[in-house]
């Protein structure tokens, strides 16, 4: 190509960057964190979107790794739009200025939501829970409270859980007694949380981590585990494959994802406009239809029939004796109980 | 180019000679010119990160930059009970001048990796904000916020952490910490977790390194002592794994040694064992794994250094009355301890950095020093603790980079 009409084709395509930019908010990139949910998400919130305003949704996995949002905003060049987060990261990420403001006249009235969704930086999408799970097909008697979980002579067998301290130690002190009322009470003391790693101590030859959402139902389908915690999520989505996988609900731990905006986004008008479109009772109840996670907007669950009702963590039945995630708590602590986690696991 | 020519009669030794340098210095200067785009390249690439990883190791700005006043009046403060008002007064100053509520979060984390719960605190007080009155008001205000500013364990932090580099990353990379004198010491039992998993990271590395060594070096030996052909067929089968994507074969070994894998069934099939073997999610299976991803790393430089190694003097320790044996072991071996050092040290120093296939393969008492600095990078965001961790595996490899010379009295070689 000679000098000249390569110097053309410079010129034609910063021409036609240039046309193309002000069509750029007919665009979103918007961020999910994959799987059966990251599929949910397609069908209930991207495509409806795109056929109602033309609006294409570019769909993103990640894997909730905060430090990719760090690195944007730190260098002023963001290219995510919308992200789902998990809701530690939602409250570490708006104390330190990584996520916009977000404009509730713009997104919906709160009182149509959970109020666990509503916060500063990021609004509650769904409600999922880990719960403990077991494959009906292989298991003659089926668990019927955590202590069970912790009794291998009751129930012999390995057991499944997410390698880390997260969930565990909360499921360790209901194991020991306590009241899901109280984890979190006990577990802020010292020698609460003793208790809960002692009482993980128990189970550590029978344990086989999991790290992976998708690895805990593997397990149980494949019999390595006999019992395992997993997102409740995914036993249906292995069920929906003709598995025959269980849920015991009591104890279950139910927590949200938030949609957030990374602080400095190209098109936060446009990003807002999509979340209150994927906030709607209509889209909600067809996320909820897709996978059985709680809706956040309250009016959805009156679209819902009773089969889809039944497998929500949220529903009466099963969100009886669940314990919220507190979030607040694991802000503070994390780190020194995963530290903590790492040391026990090497002794 | 005649100066040239009329030097080179001889008649001139003077212009001779410089003739003779400006060719030289042409030459220097060529080569370095030949050289440069590879140093800027290494410069950028390499130095560059590495000096800002050591410096992260060791930088501390957020108190420093937050809390100035606060730093100054925590000065002469013994650090025992909780500090006099006009600390709490400088703290309130401080935080209300924060240009923004990004730069009281940056504070609040960096605070509560030091003490567990100095988030909701600082970022309570920032909320409270404004504040005003005399210092003993505002002392009372921030105690009403939280009562635990009245304890000493955060106002310790802060005065710890008051100036702009600190050793502390680097400290709790090896299980010390320093107290609140700023003496150091090694951290409580529960919270020692580093120094076991870089035994555990040396331990995994050289299990592996000894089985790389034990099953390449007769395949290498083997590989040398065949016709070209032959050798060039089974080179093949050692090229193309190497070839394969690390994370294929991690998945790959995922299915052979599940309890239903096609290992176990085999074993079962031929009444070897009665229960399948626990292969996967534990030590085992790591160790598998990285000695199969690991194995051509270990191969390729013996194989180049036995090529070299000449037949006819083991034949000769032969025929001069020696055994096989002991010919092999004292003739031929010797020769090939430039290769086996090679493969030794790029082995462990690749197997210390491994991260995905513990990962993947291993239980939570498998995972080696990489899985915590990606942990610490990613998950925590404590960008300072993943540089120190990652200063330490650089300095373990410069140490053992070291030792290897000391002791191979060489430069290290490929053959």
């Amino acid at each position: 190509m000679t000098l000249k009409r390569s110097l053309t084709c410079a010129a034609l395509g910063a021409l036609f960057a240039g046309l193309a930019l002000p069509s750029q908010a007919q665009q979103l990139t918007v961020v999910n964190l994959g799987g059966a949910n990251g599929n949910a998400q397609k069908a209930a919130f991207y495509e409806p979107y795109t056929k109602a305003t033309g609006v294409k949704i570019v769909p993103v996995e990640y894997n909730a790794e905060q430090a990719k949002i760090k690195a944007m905003v730190e260098a002023k060049k963001v290219t995510w739009d919308v992200v789902e987060v998990e809701s530690p990261d939602v409250v570490r990420g708006c104390d330190e200025g990584l996520f916009e403001k977000l404009d509730y006249s713009k997104i919906g009235s709160k009182a149509d939501f959970l109020p666990a969704a509503v916060t500063d930086c990021g609004i509650g999408i769904f409600v999922w829970s880990t719960v403990m799970a077991y494959n009906a097909d292989r298991l003659k008697t089926a668990p019927t409270s955590w202590a069970d979980f912790f009794d291998t002579k009751k129930i012999p067998g390995k057991r499944g859980m997410r390698k880390g301290a997260r969930y565990n130690l909360e499921f360790a002190l209901i194991a020991d007694g306590v009241k899901p009322a109280d984890v979190y009470k006990v577990l802020a003391t010292k020698e609460g949380a003793d208790r809960a790693f002692k009482k993980l101590t128990e189970l550590k030859p029978h344990i086989q981590w999991w790290e992976a959402g998708a690895q805990a139902p593997q397990f149980l389908v494949a019999g390595d585990v006999v019992l395992s915690t997993v997102y409740n999520g995914r036993i249906d989505a292995a069920n929906r494959e003709g598995r025959n996988l269980k849920i015991f609900w009591p104890g279950g731990i139910y927590d949200l994802d938030y949609w957030t905006i990374p602080k400095g986004a190209p098109n936060k008008e446009a990003s807002m406009k999509f979340i209150a479109f994927s906030m709607q009772a209509d889209s909600q109840a067809a996320y909820a239809r897709n996978i059985p996670y709680g809706p956040t907007n309250t009016k959805a669950l009156a679209k819902l029939d009773q089969k889809v009702l039944e497998h929500l963590p949220t529903s009466a039945t099963n969100g009886k004796e669940a314990l919220q995630f507190n979030i607040g708590f694991w802000a503070d602590q994390g780190e020194s109980l995963e530290k903590r986690f790492a040391s026990w696991a090497t002794q | 180019m005649s100066a040239t020519l009329t030097a080179l009669d001889g008649s001139n030794p003077a212009a001779l000679r410089q003739a003779l340098a400006r060719a030289e210095a042409w030459r220097k200067w060529r080569a370095f010119g030949l050289t440069l785009p590879l140093l800027i390249f290494l410069l950028l690439t390499l130095l560059v990160p590495i000096a800002a990883l050591l410096m992260r190791a060791v930088e501390n700005p957020e108190v420093a930059n937050a809390l100035p006043r606060t730093v100054r009046a925590l000065d002469g403060w013994d650090r025992k009970d909780a500090p006099g008002a006009p600390a709490y007064a400088a703290l309130v100053q401080d935080l209300a001048q924060l240009p923004d509520s990004s730069d009281a979060g940056a504070l609040a984390r960096r605070l509560n990796t030091e003490v567990p719960g100095a988030r909701s605190l600082v970022m309570g007080a920032y909320r409270a904000l404004p504040i005003d009155g005399t210092p003993e008001a505002m002392r009372e205000k921030l105690l009403q916020t939280d009562a635990r500013w009245g304890e000493p364990p955060f106002w310790r932090a802060i005065a710890k952490n008051g100036s702009r580099w600190t050793p502390d990353y680097l400290l709790a990379s090896v299980d010390l910490r320093r107290d609140a004198q700023g003496h150091v010491e090694r951290m409580p039992e529960d919270q020692r977790a580093f120094g076991g998993i870089l035994v555990r990271t040396f331990n995994i590395s050289l299990v592996v390194t000894l089985l790389c060594l034990l099953l390449g070096y007769p395949l290498a030996w083997w590989l040398a002592s065949l016709p070209a052909r032959p050798a060039n067929v089974l080179m093949i089968l050692v090229l193309v794994p190497f070839w394969t994507s690390v994370l294929v074969r991690v998945a790959a070994w995922m299915v052979l040694l599940q309890s239903e894998g096609l290992i176990n069934r085999g074993l079962m099939a031929m009444h070897l064992i009665e229960q399948p073997l626990a292969l996967l999610f534990n030590r085992t299976g790591v160790v598998i794994a990285m000695v199969h991803i690991l194995l051509p790393f270990m191969i390729l430089p013996l194989y180049s250094v036995m090529k070299s190694v000449p037949p006819t003097y083991v034949r000769a320790a032969v025929s001069l009355g020696s055994t096989p044996l002991a010919a092999f072991v004292r003739v031929y071996v010797p020769q090939t301890y430039p290769g086996i050092g090679a493969g030794a040290l790029l082995v462990f120093i690749l197997a210390i950095g491994y991260y995905v296939t513990p990962a993947l393969l291993g239980g939570a008492d498998d995972q080696m020093l990489s899985y915590y600095v990606a942990r610490y990078t990613n998950v925590e965001v404590n960008w300072g603790m993943a540089c120190a961790l990652g200063a330490l595996l650089l300095a373990a490899t410069l140490v053992l980079y070291g030792v290897y010379r000391r002791f191979s009295k060489a430069e290290l070689s490929l053959g």
